[in-house]
């Protein structure tokens, strides 16, 4: 049986202007679940990506602020260095972080920076028109790759939790997914964790967590649960990709 | 006794939840629009349900309550 169940105290009472059935509503839920866990709302600062989720700061009933495209990590990077008693976290899309802002995810991740980012790989550009983006996958057809994506021209997804795992400054990297009820669940406890190693001082946390993009995949919302499941978690394999403490223990 | 309450305003008709329901209880209501010109989802068979909350879990709107 379950318990109550309800609108969580860190988000605002504004509906989400999110498209029917886009998860990003899921993840915002997720986001402001754990901040309600921990109990850190009031020191709470969150800063918005541009994308779908521009408007994130209409959305959670904590401080947040606006970044440049991409630039979150570096702004969070910011805040956290002048208020460093503060939870500071990023909520980021794949063409903000994995696109214009690679550079700033990749440093701030390899600084070992003590922030939590929360990033969205729906393999496509959302607000823009449904473009490819860098994580669209192999023969995936978008509004620019309408022949499917060819990585003779356009090259290969960018597996970004792969990539920041190498790095020496991330404490942990874990992707999740949100297609149905148990990985929500799962996804939620990764985001959890993610705030909770930023309180503990254990440095830099990013949960990646795919979602859909029914109007711009072109599918009903329940019909890109299953794309998702089918075809993105092959290539985006779910999973702890770095652990820092665990691997000490292991040593 | 917890009991599951939809928000019509809120749904955007979108059938995540028809579909995470394991007693399949839950349909969208053609008959009906809301505001934003959805067809809200509703549960039509009360009794069935077991209060799983796997409708709000996957709910993109938080449009659905478990109240006491």
């Amino acid at each position: 049986m379950a318990k109550t169940f309800d609108r969580p105290k860190a988000l605002t009472d504004k509906p989400f202007h999110y498209c029917p059935g886009c998860t990003h509503g899921i993840v915002h839920r997720l986001v402001a679940e754990a901040i309600d866990a921990l109990g850190i709302q009031e020191k709470t600062i969150g800063v918005a990506p541009v994308g779908c989720a521009v408007f994130a700061y209409d959305y959670f009933d904590v401080d947040m602020l606006e970044a440049a495209h991409g630039r979150a990590p570096a702004v969070a990077t910011g805040i956290k260095r002048v208020k460093p008693e503060n939870i500071v976290f990023t909520y980021q899309g794949d063409g903000d972080l994995a696109s214009i802002g690679t550079a700033e995810i990749v440093h701030a991740a390899n600084r070992g920076e003590n922030i939590t980012v929360i990033f969205i790989n729906n393999a496509i550009y959302g607000m823009t028109g449904g473009q490819m983006a860098p994580t669209t996958l192999i023969g995936q057809v978008t509004t620019t790759s309408p022949y499917g994506r060819d990585p003779k021209v356009a090259g290969y997804p960018l597996h970004v939790s792969e990539m920041l795992a190498t790095t020496m400054g991330a404490a942990y990297i874990e992707r999740v997914s949100v297609h149905d009820v148990p990985n929500i669940k799962k996804a939620g406890k990764a985001i959890e964790k993610a705030f909770r190693n930023q309180i503990e001082g254990k440095g830099f946390s990013m949960i990646e967590v795919l979602s859909t993009c029914p109007t711009n995949w072109g599918m009903a919302p329940v019909d890109a649960l299953g794309w998702l499941k089918d075809n993105m978690i092959p290539q985006y394999p779910l999973g702890v990709y770095r652990d820092k403490e665990e691997e000490a223990k292991a040593q | 006794m917890a009991q599951v309450v939809f928000n019509p305003h809120a749904c955007k008709g979108c059938g995540l939840c028809v579909s995470a329901c394991p007693k399949k209880i839950i349909d969208l209501d053609s008959k009906a629009l809301n505001e934003k010109g959805y067809a809200p989802a509703y549960i039509k068979d009360r009794e069935k349900c077991i209060v799983c909350g796997f409708c709000a879990t996957i709910c993109p709107d938080v449009a659905i309550k478990i109240q006491e």
